[in-house]
């Protein structure tokens, strides 16, 4: 009886399998290869370019400040939406996931429109010598919409399961709001926020789409990582633009392992 | 520490239904007062005003005669203890029980010596003294309702406000925590407010029961008063099994409608009446009429089951094991003499007082 099922389960682990590899680890290796095809110390000096060190630099500032914003944003509005029931609740948490739906050239796009030279208030921040749009506040403002959901996204599941009932405990033991936010809830949601600042991290860093449209493409000034590949690539500098995508390629997969190291702890924590 | 409740009107939100409508209640101080009734009736609902949860009311409530609203939760000394228990997962059972001493303004904060003292203090008087560093995932139910307890008492509050605190718990655990709690109350003079909805657990552990219903206050009474003159029908029913029988008051004597009751004098005017009684003050009276009994599996605290087959329906009511042998005979009449009487849901004035003294042992029926 157990015999074809269990070797169709064979099978379909085996395909399983196959296609992580070929969809998944394939390339990331082949990255590798390629970036290390001349020698890991040509792979090296490509990194120390100028305008290498100033992607990066933009890259990892850019993620820093997004993932502070977006993690003091995210508890908020998770925290609004999973205990408290009011008018457009449904709409908020709507709004919240719209950065992960909608294309992120479209989030860009906004950007410039409100920002850009022709934009609505191009004028007003011309004549006080404001930029936004093709300088580093606009990439920023588009990885911040981006990376938005994230940790909201994972603290909300939590937060709806932990209910109210231990901070209202704190609060009749006479803590504070804050004091209940920094000592009850966000402890005991530490996994699930550790989880989502992960996941804005590796989002942010990534980010191709969005910091394209606003960012203009100027090497050593408004390049992040992934639009300096790009630039690198065009120019048929392979070594170069390999070695940086090896690059984001290992941060993207320490990410990943570290967060499903933390689920892992996490699931046998709750068990 | 006393409470005093006048004409509080609580809505639900986006609903104009009243959770609370109208309720007046004085607790004395020292007191242990259960809330009991259905669910739905606003028991929680009440508790959680007291303790200064949710928003608006209309009405006021005083705790030692001041009003609580504004003041700093350590002011209050209020000590609440939730249904879950909602202990921090995250903290040992040491930190949950000092959690309400580590969170005061540093002025007022005991040292970390004094806080370590009342702990230790705290987890003797919980009989778990090992368990400090112990996660609440480790406990059993009983274990952590005795946490939540003794982190509620770690500010040494003068009112306790429990909801449904044994509800999770096992029967035997239950009834022991129960006295623990009763002894705990009595111990330090606590003033003390239980929500349940077990009558059974109301009645060994309180002094005095408010029994509600659709939000508003239907009896506040001793348990042998709620027994003896419950105020409405509900209150007999909630309070145990409970025997309908209809019928009307004539030239002084109870009638029922069926003619296997007998009738019984009453001191009430003329008209129709309800009378309630438990089964196991209902008797059989030899050639009172045309019942049969037919004895089933079964009994309560050392009574057997009856079923009484009567003109229309068959009632079923508790006797002593030696009035067993009036099962299988006919021409049974059903004295219900002990019966409450109730005309348009309210008492009879002039019912018969109940009978002190009972012969039978007092059971109550679950």
């Amino acid at each position: 009886m157990g015999g074809p099922s269990r070797r169709g389960n064979a099978v379909l682990v085996a395909a399983t399998y196959l296609t992580v590899l070929a969809v998944l680890v394939l390339p990331v290796l082949l990255v590798m290869v390629e970036a290390l095809r001349t020698g890991i110390m040509a792979a090296w000096r490509s990194l120390l370019d100028p305008d290498a060190l100033s992607a990066i630099r933009l890259t990892l500032v850019v993620t820093l400040v997004a993932t502070l914003v977006n993690t003091a944003g995210g508890i908020m509005a998770a925290w609004l939406v999973t205990k408290y029931r009011f008018r457009g609740r449904g709409a908020l948490v709507a709004l919240i996931e719209l950065p992960i739906s909608v294309s992120p050239v479209i989030a860009g796009l906004v950007w410039l429109l409100l920002f850009g030279r022709q934009g609505w208030w191009g004028d007003w921040l011309d004549r006080h010598n404001i930029q936004i749009a093709f300088a580093t506040p606009g990439i920023l403002l588009a990885t911040l919409f981006v990376t938005f959901p994230y940790v909201a996204r994972t603290l909300m599941p939590f937060m709806e399961q932990q209910g109210r009932e231990a901070e209202e405990a704190a609060f009749l033991l006479g803590a504070g709001f804050w004091r209940t936010l920094w000592r009850v809830t966000l402890p005991d949601a530490r996994w699930a926020l550790l989880s989502g600042i992960l996941l804005t991290t590796a989002r942010g860093i990534g980010e191709f789409g969005a910091v394209s449209v606003v960012s203009g493409h100027i090497p050593g000034l408004t390049e992040t990582m992934p639009l300096h590949i790009e630039t690198l690539y065009n120019g048929y500098q392979t070594v170069a633009a390999f070695t940086m995508a090896a690059l984001l390629a290992l941060i993207a997969m320490a990410t990943v392992l570290l967060r499903s190291f933390l689920e892992h702890d996490f699931r046998k924590a709750s068990s | 520490m006393s409470v005093q409740i006048q004409s509080l009107t609580r809505r639900a939100p986006n609903a104009s239904r009243k959770m609370l409508d109208g309720v007046s209640l004085t607790i004395e101080d020292g007191a242990f007062v259960a809330l009991v009734g259905p669910s739905g009736a606003g028991k929680t609902t009440l508790l959680r005003t007291i303790a200064g949860l949710d928003g608006p009311y209309e009405g006021t409530v005083l705790v030692d005669g001041q009003v609580l609203a504004g003041r700093p939760m350590r002011e209050r000394r209020i000590g609440f203890v939730f249904q879950n228990y909602a202990l921090f997962r995250h903290m040992t059972v040491a930190r949950n029980i000092s959690f309400g001493l580590d969170v005061l303004p540093r002025g007022e904060r005991p040292d970390r010596g004094a806080i370590a003292a009342r702990v230790a203090e705290l987890l003797e008087l919980i009989q778990l003294p090992t368990l400090g560093g112990a996660y609440p995932d480790q406990l059993s139910g009983g274990q952590r309702q005795r946490v939540a307890l003794a982190r509620a008492l770690a500010t040494k509050p003068g009112l306790l406000l429990l909801d449904e605190p044994f509800g999770a718990l096992d029967p035997i655990v239950r009834r022991q925590i129960r006295r623990w709690l009763r002894g705990l109350h009595d111990q330090l003079g606590l003033t003390t407010v239980l929500v349940t909805h077990d009558h059974d657990e109301a009645l060994e552990v309180a002094d005095r029961l408010v029994v509600m219903q659709n939000g508003r206050i239907v009896q506040e009474a001793a348990a042998e008063t709620l027994d003896a003159a419950p105020a409405t029908p509900f209150v007999m029913e909630f309070l145990g099994e409970a025997l309908e029988f209809a019928g009307r008051v004539a030239h002084g004597r109870f009638l029922p409608d069926d003619p296997n009751v007998l009738s019984f004098a009453v001191g009430a005017g003329d008209g129709p009446a309800t009378a309630y009684l438990r089964p196991h003050e209902a008797r059989l009276v030899a050639g009172g009429g045309a019942a049969r009994a037919i004895p089933l599996t079964g009994g309560q605290g050392g009574l057997r089951r009856l079923a009484v087959a009567l003109g229309t329906r068959e009632v079923e009511i508790l006797v002593l094991p030696e009035r067993l042998g009036q099962a299988g005979t006919e021409g049974l009449g059903l004295d219900i003499g002990r019966a409450r009487l109730f005309r348009d849901g309210a008492p009879l004035a002039g019912a018969p007082p109940v009978v002190t003294g009972q012969e039978l042992p007092r059971v109550t029926v679950g």
